[in-house]
């Protein structure tokens, strides 16, 4: 009997995935995978199209975990409540997500933040930089079958939340960073803390190297697979270590400088293609690793030089902008994050947009896993790192 | 290139199609173009080699209020370093924008979401259909003039 080229429904109508241009062929077969996927880091479905083993297309499917974070943002009272919002969005990386903000705010009400403040700033948001890429890359060894490396960032990480704890009261949505200033000030024995836990740290790197990184089974899955090409990924808008991994030398730290990160000697790592191609999985992950590294130099660096001051004293009092707009985005661990605030000249916002990056980065899976192979997805969605609070915020 | 010689060079090129623009008292500079040139507007952007505005930075649905619909292009150029912002207006009568996915990539999810929330429909988008809310909510919900449906499938909607 002749298979029919075209699948047919019950009714003989041609069979249509939404989201995929054409229609199904006869051998062509569709894959759920999620929403309560273990490797989806959240809730998000993806449709696989395939043809056997090899992926043909991707359909994400996201917004199961909408929160109307811009109705929320137009509809509060005013500016400084749509901080502990901003949190909830990357709830792995809060401190960055907040950070975005208050940079943008103060541009638009052009204040002059205390030096103080811009240093600890720096700190903290270098901190969950570490932190995130933690989870990043625990979390990926984890998908691809390695546990340990897992418990070991993990460990580690409590190490961050216990200074975070300590400074603000919360572990993970800080609401630390205000409009002007901050919450608190930090503890006395601020410094000494941040120097134990780089020491202790620097040592941890090593050992997930040796665990992960260097390992013959990981590199394996990860080496020459769910390759991004550098002109697509600028194309997609993709930023963050998912554009470094394709050896684009791209950081906001770097080339659009906010706070005081132009004070500090710290390097961009990019993918170099040492394992396999360029912006493979596995250069995407290493970009996050060595990351790791320059972040505790920029702290190691800030806590020296940290001035003292108020960190109080540039808070305003009441917040009524002129009518205006402003765009900022600073590098959050996962990428370019960017605010369009928009003032009427009320005491509320008229509109906020957030660019998120993992929104971003996630539009790319398609194209990456076009032609890999079924077990290459989990690889390729890891190595993209996203949060699905912020991809659906 | 400074923003105010971008704005020149846009309005030299496309003469009636920059209908405003300010460069001077603001934060990001912005110029207000017809919704029927953008997309040559768009292309002239990405592929002028004195502009070469390679990166889309952010898409943003805007709801002005009084029925006017709009969008906001962030450009940004990464060669170049210098930066400018697009502008669309439309009514929410006829709210028709060209699609500028063919120009650069991410404006493919960008241009569904700023759909799905504000109800801006692009033509010539490839796959224009809803992206964080459900296929079958009602109406677009950062509109100003947005109500909460009471019900959605039979559910009650909490308020």
């Amino acid at each position: 009997m002749d298979t029919p080229a075209v699948a047919l429904d019950s009714a003989h109508r041609p069979l249509t995935v939404p989201g995929f241009p054409r229609p199904l062929k006869a051998h062509e077969l569709v894959v759920n995978m999620g929403p309560q996927h273990p490797s989806t880091h959240g809730v998000l479905r993806l449709e696989l199209i395939l043809d056997g083993e090899v992926v043909v297309d991707v359909v994400p499917h996201i917004g199961y975990l909408h929160r109307c974070f811009e109705k929320h943002a137009e509809q509060m009272a005013n500016y400084q409540q749509v901080i502990p919002y901003c949190d909830r969005m990357d709830y792995v990386a809060a401190m960055s997500a907040e950070f975005g903000y208050v940079v943008a705010m103060e541009r638009m009400l052009k204040i002059k933040v205390p030096e103080r403040v811009e240093y600890i700033r720096v700190i903290m948001a270098e901190l969950q930089r570490i932190a995130n890429h933690m989870i990043a890359i625990g979390t990926y060894g984890l998908d691809i079958g390695a546990f340990t490396p897992f418990l070991y960032l993990f460990r580690d990480r409590e190490l961050i939340l216990d200074i975070f704890e300590e400074t603000c009261g919360a572990r993970l949505l800080y609401n630390y960073m205000w409009i002007g200033g901050l919450s608190h000030d930090v503890q006395p024995n601020f410094t000494d803390k941040l120097l134990k836990f780089c020491a202790a740290f620097r040592p941890t790197i090593r050992e997930i190297n040796n665990l992960l990184s260097y390992n013959a089974i990981f590199v394996k899955r990860t080496a020459d697979v769910g390759v991004l090409p550098a002109e697509t990924a600028v194309n997609y808008g993709a930023s963050g270590p998912v554009l470094r991994g394709s050896g684009v030398r791209w950081d906001l730290r770097k080339n659009d400088p906010y706070s005081v990160y132009d004070r500090f000697d710290f390097e961009i790592p990019v993918g170099t293609g040492e394992k396999g191609t360029v912006g493979d999985c596995w250069d995407r992950y290493m970009v996050r690793v060595r990351e790791m590294e320059q972040s505790l130099n920029i702290i190691e660096q800030a806590a020296a030089k940290l001035p003292a001051g108020n960190v109080q004293e540039a808070i305003p009092k009441r917040i009524r902008p002129d009518a205006g707009e402003v765009y900022a985005r600073t590098e959050t661990p996962k990428g370019d994050l960017g605010y369009y605030i928009v003032s009427d000249g009320t005491a509320s916002p008229a509109r906020v947009k957030v660019r998120p990056p993992c929104f971003v980065n996630l539009s790319l899976l398609p194209a990456i896993c076009r032609g890999a192979l079924i077990a290459d997805v989990v690889a390729v969605l890891g190595s993209i790192d996203i949060v699905l609070g912020e991809v659906d915020r | 290139m400074t923003p105010s010689e971008i704005v020149d060079l846009l309005g030299r090129t496309f003469d009636q199609a920059l209908l405003d623009s300010k460069t001077e008292g603001v934060l990001n500079s912005w110029a207000l173009v017809a919704p029927d040139r953008l997309r040559d507007i768009a292309f002239f952007c990405r592929d002028d080699e004195r502009l070469q505005f390679d990166s889309l930075m952010c898409l943003s649905g805007m709801d002005h209020g009084a029925g006017i619909l709009g969008v906001v292009y962030h450009l940004d150029s990464t060669p170049l370093g210098h930066r400018i912002v697009l502008k669309v207006k439309v009514p929410a009568a006829d709210p028709r924008v060209p699609s500028v996915e063919a120009v650069w990539k991410c404006a493919n999810w960008q241009e569904r979401e700023a759909y799905d929330m504000v109800g801006v429909v692009f033509d010539g988008h490839p796959d224009l259909r809803r992206i964080l809310l459900p296929e079958d909510w009602d109406g677009f919900p950062l509109r100003k003039d947005y109500q909460v449906p009471e019900y959605y499938n039979g559910m009650k909607v909490p308020s």
